[in-house]
């Protein structure tokens, strides 16, 4: 039992964290996300170089073969700067294709995606708070060797950025995963609270794809991929919470209002406290989830709902009172702390709110 | 990261389950002697003060294996692995840490032989959550001290045989941590009264002890005159992983889950009720977040960084936890959930009712939530004090 990261890991976050500080201050992330393309073609390549495109990607096929405890490193540690680099998005196209692809379509796939060559992404429901086979409604149709795909995906992730996107349909099998290039189909920007974050619908009216473009999915896979969002999301929530508690705390430890800190007001810094308990609390939760997904997959489901339906709610509260604690500075647009405020919104039901994963809970648990 | 535990880790618990297999029968098929000759056995297996140097006559256990100590006895609803709850949790530590080699021989193998219960008495009825500010006298006369003043919300005052008293030698000190000083003191000791206090579930548990001229000898002063309060914090730090707790929680969790499909509200069934079915989860996740913290410090623990003051986190979960658990449970079974036991309708022979009663006794002892709240702040968030 070690409950604790290892030396390499925590290298790993040092390295993430340097890379945040010195190439991706706060400046470069606000003009990244506000800019049309919402993508850094320079910064995606220094973070493929890094090595983090590839982390869990086998090392035959051009990964570095370590397992999703590695990769929430990364994952957390950018979110400490609201990195706006699709890395979840792309730990995830490649988790799918790990999945559900053959052997040749990983070899044909994967390489590409460990050098940052290839961005790729995956959109898996059609409806808003739905999380189920059923809210899947785009579709592909045989057509000859190939598909003729049909609908539209709404609010898939990084849908700009992505060269190619893996997207969830009913094949003529059952559930499936199509492979589109981006010059197949139209991306319009879904823009949202959070700019960081860049979402997107698809439109893939009409779009013909090859037999091997299309990957076969089981429901359970879906749901495998849909807690690995969950990991990923909470992985970030546990960095950007992190980093607004530590914003606002430092804060209050400056502030003077009444001749004193306001950090030593027990009004105040309970409240700090409070969000101390909660982030430490979802932390501990979704470290163990991250370990589950390589380590003891059955235990998945309920260590996602775990930390997702804890930290759902509570890096909402962390959010508000982060801003709120700072007062009137706190929603300046100039100033950082309101960009985790909306981090924490978008956060919220992305992969499951807190209702969907307690309900989910109470039914794994017997109810 | 790995969640497995080793080989040695895993065949420590099959001893430990296997023990428990052959020495804990069902309560009703229980000896009336049971509890006597439990206590002997499980201190020839070495399991009481698992963790204590064997010098002191403890076993030197690991703390992965202590843990595992505690998770199965809680888990098979065991008796305590001895009678005196703080004479093994700090009054034993604190006399190891700071005792005289006469004290170590006189106290430990009592505590470890269940012969003796302490109890503690650091509260005084204008001092609870300031501690440090106690005004209980000490003065130093020749060779002993005498002691006067009064001590409240002692628990277990009514039964114990010696008590670990907190007092103040020095009354001009510009800091109120100093001028404290620990003593080891019997209760049978003249001048000592002690007046049973009962509480709201009707429980006498706690006390309150007068002192009047009660002479303590200097040798029963535990470390030295004016380091009492070094002595307390060193003590209170003793409290380890909270697993034995997270075992705990979670058979209440089970036992209200069987309430919840045993309980039907406006005629339909209590679990198909989304409130019921997601306040539950939320008790679910609070203890499982308890047992990965618990198990990340312990992990810092054995790779000797420091902890701050993390068990906060923990005590500030269960304090939510004792207190709303009971409480849902009533408001699940209504009017009957109001029954106390022994009564007609009572809900399983009235232990929720009990328990909604009963928290203060966890939540409440060893520092309120915000007494709690201001140690995360100040000592590890780096606030200024109040």
């Amino acid at each position: 039992m070690n409950f604790g990261f290892t030396e390499e890991q925590n290298l790993l976050k040092d390295q993430v964290q340097r890379f945040m500080k010195e190439a991706c201050p706060m400046s470069r992330v606000r003009d990244i996300s506000n800019s049309d393309s919402t993508f850094d073609q320079a910064l995606w390549q220094q973070a493929a170089e890094l090595g983090w495109l590839g982390l869990t990607i086998p090392e035959n096929f051009g990964g570095l073969g370590l397992k999703w405890i590695d990769l929430i490193v990364v994952l957390e540690a950018a979110a400490e700067g609201l990195c706006p680099l699709p890395i979840a998005s792309q730990a995830l196209a490649s988790t799918a294709i790990l999945t559900c692809a053959s052997e040749a379509q990983k070899a044909s796939w994967l390489p590409a995606m460990a050098s940052g060559e290839a961005v790729v992404t995956l959109g898996l429901y059609d409806e808003a708070h739905w999380i189920n086979p059923a809210a899947v409604a785009a579709s592909a149709k045989a057509n000859g060797e190939g598909f003729v795909l049909q609908g539209k995906k709404p609010f898939v992730n990084d849908a700009l950025a992505a060269d190619s996107l893996l997207l969830a349909v009913q094949g003529p099998d059952g559930l499936a995963l199509a492979a589109v290039g981006k010059d197949q189909v139209t991306v319009t920007a879904q823009p949202t609270i959070d700019s960081t974050k860049p979402m997107a619908s698809v439109d893939i009216d009409g779009v013909e794809i090859s037999g091997s473009d299309l990957l076969p999915m089981s429901e359970e896979q879906l749901a495998f991929l849909t807690d690995c969002g969950g990991v990923a999301t909470t992985a970030e929530m546990v960095g950007a919470g992190a980093a607004i508690l530590a914003m606002t705390n430092g804060y209050a430890k400056e502030r003077i209002q009444f001749g004193k800190p306001i950090g030593q007001y027990q009004g105040v810094k309970h409240r700090l406290a409070d969000m101390f308990v909660d982030l430490e609390s979802y932390r501990s939760l979704c470290y163990f989830a991250a370990w589950t997904v390589d380590d003891s997959p059955e235990e998945l489901a309920k260590a996602v709902s775990m930390a997702k339906g804890y930290a759902s709610d509570a890096f909402a509260q962390i959010g508000i009172d982060g801003v709120g604690l700072h007062g009137a500075i706190g929603f300046t647009a100039d100033y950082d702390a309101q960009l985790y405020l909306k981090r924490s919104k978008w956060a919220r039901p992305m992969y499951g709110d807190s209702d969907y994963h307690l309900d989910r809970i109470a039914t794994l648990g017997g109810l | 990261m790995d969640f497995d535990y080793t080989p040695d880790e895993q065949s420590f618990r099959q001893e430990v389950r296997s023990f428990i297999a052959e020495n804990l029968p069902p309560k009703e098929q229980r000896e009336k002697n049971f509890l006597g000759t439990w206590l002997e056995k499980v201190r020839a297996k070495g399991w009481v003060g698992f963790a204590w140097p064997k010098e002191f006559g403890g076993s030197d256990g690991g703390l992965i294996e202590q843990a595992i100590l505690k998770e199965e006895m809680s888990l098979a609803k065991a008796p305590p692995l001895g009678t005196s709850m703080m004479g093994l949790a700090w009054v034993g530590p604190g006399i190891m840490e700071y005792g005289t080699e006469e004290q170590k021989k006189k106290f430990i193998p009592d505590i470890l032989d269940s012969k003796v219960t302490w109890c503690t008495g650091y509260s005084e009825p204008n001092h609870g959550s300031d501690l440090a500010a106690i005004q209980c006298k000490a003065e130093l006369q020749g060779d002993h001290y005498l002691v006067n003043g009064q001590k409240i919300w002692t628990t277990g005052a009514p039964w114990s045989q010696w008590i670990i008293l907190l007092t103040r030698t020095d009354f001009n000190v510009t800091s109120k941590h100093d001028g404290i000083t620990c003593f080891l003191v019997p209760m049978d000791a003249p001048g000592v009264e002690v007046r049973p206090i009962q509480n709201m579930a009707g429980d006498k548990h706690f006390a309150e002890i007068f002192f009047t001229d009660v002479q303590v000898p200097v040798e029963n002063r535990l470390g030295a005159e004016g380091e009492g309060w070094k002595v307390t914090v060193s003590a209170l730090a003793n409290e380890r992983s909270s697993i034995g707790e997270v075992t705990q929680l979670q058979a209440k969790l089970d036992d209200l889950k069987t309430l919840v499909k045993n309980t039907k509200r406006q005629g339909k069934p209590a679990s198909e009720d989304p409130k019921v079915r997601r306040t539950v989860a939320k008790f679910e996740i609070k203890i499982s977040a308890m047992k990965y913290n618990g198990l990340r410090y312990l992990t810092k623990q054995i790779k000797g960084e420091p902890l701050t003051s993390e068990t906060s986190v923990n005590k500030l979960h269960r304090a939510s936890l004792e207190i709303e658990m009971d409480d849902f449970a009533i408001e699940l079974s209504g009017q009957a959930g109001l029954q106390l036991r022994g009564g007609e309708e009572a809900v399983d022979n009235g232990s929720w009712s009990k328990g909604a009663l009963n928290w203060p006794n966890v939540v409440i002892g060893g520092g309120t939530p915000n007494i709690q709240r201001n140690i995360i702040a100040e000592r590890i968030l780096g606030q200024p004090k109040d």
